[in-house]
């Protein structure tokens, strides 16, 4: 039996024909790869404002430093709330590829509510800064801060945005090629946030209050 | 079998139709996944407050787990593997990668040699106080 499973297996990955030989890719396939490479353009963006923040994070003209100004107890809740997003949109992917209009809504909406959970503290944080006089205009630390903690947060408005709009387009149009396409586009750019996150908390939060 | 592709779209579990991949692994695939980063997101935060270790050496921790758990985000979520319908997928994240330590690593490399090259105010002073 097992045998049989082995030689079976064999014929179908010897039977595949290589990439040259396939003929031109699925549509899927090519708006995959042209969203993932997006998505690297803007992660080396970021790496231009992480490196940015990185040589400014001692410049606070006298003004309050990073570890009097975080507090790890929200950044911890917010990193919970985007890493279980993450997983919920994962979720999602695996219900649309198994067409369950019901566990699609549900997923996307606890992955919204999530986001959302997220933006709402991270407002929240910018809003008591800014009302301490730990304004953007503060420093050059708080410049490179709000600049790049802003631009993730401003990435992860944008995608719950396209992530209301896709829930209606699945409602509208359902489960078509275009819609599946897009919604594969979406779990892309949500998971690449998330890696940017990891980076956020470690480099800005986290090594922020070492020092 | 004369249709099916040797490419697979990034994010994508896997792109042969003819292999039946059940919800359940995916989703033990994206569980563990979630497991793992919380295991490294929570050694994180200890590792930032604890003071059983050597100051000198958190920061270097902190980025070990950062990649790990960068590592854990593109294999359970991104679905990013070795095999070979992934090569494209892999190679253009690799040049971003490349990209991205060059822009990080250069720029605060030539920063840090800046400021080491200047001269410090004080000293500046004296130089002048001695002509």
């Amino acid at each position: 039996m097992n045998i049989a499973v082995a030689v079976d297996d064999e014929i179908r990955h010897g039977a595949r024909p290589s990439a040259s030989e396939a003929g031109p890719a699925t549509k899927r396939v090519v708006v995959g790869y042209g969203f993932w490479v997006f998505l690297l353009s803007d992660i080396i963006m970021f790496a231009a404002l992480f490196a940015a923040y990185a040589v400014l994070a001692h410049a606070t003209a006298g003004g309050p430093s990073g570890m009097q100004l975080f507090s790890q107890r929200s950044v911890a809740i917010e990193t919970g709330c985007l890493l279980a997003s993450s997983y919920t949109c994962g979720l999602m992917s695996l219900a649309i590829g198994s067409r369950r209009y019901a566990v699609t809504y549900f997923t996307g909406l606890i992955t919204f509510v999530l986001g959302a959970c997220f933006l709402a503290l991270e407002v929240r944080e910018f809003a008591d800064m800014i009302a301490i006089g730990a304004g953007p205009q503060r420093s050059a630390f708080l410049s490179a801060f709000f600049t790049l903690v802003g631009c993730h947060g401003l990435h992860v408005t944008a995608g719950l945005v396209w992530l209301a709009v896709m829930m209606a387009q699945v409602a509208i149009k359902g489960l078509s090629e275009t819609v599946e396409r897009r919604l594969l586009c979406f779990s892309l750019f949500w998971h690449a946030l998330d890696i940017v996150w990891v980076w956020l908390f470690t480099v800005v939060y986290l090594m922020g209050v070492l020092s | 079998m004369t249709d099916t592709h040797y490419d697979r779209a990034p994010g994508d579990a896997s792109a042969l139709p003819d292999v039946e991949q059940g919800t359940s692994s995916g989703l033990l695939v994206y569980t563990i996944g979630l497991v793992l980063a919380v295991v490294l997101t929570a050694m994180s935060f200890w590792v930032a407050n604890t003071s059983l270790l050597w100051v000198g050496g958190v920061s270097l921790g902190l980025t070990v787990l950062a990649i790990a758990q960068m590592g854990i985000h593109l294999v359970f979520f991104l679905h990013v593997t070795t095999g070979p319908d992934n090569t494209n997928n892999v190679m253009a994240l690799a040049f971003g990668v490349l990209i991205v330590a060059l822009v990080v690593v250069g720029s605060l490399l030539i920063m840090a040699d800046l400021n080491d090259n200047m001269m410090p105010a004080a000293e500046l002073m004296n130089l002048q106080m001695q002509h």
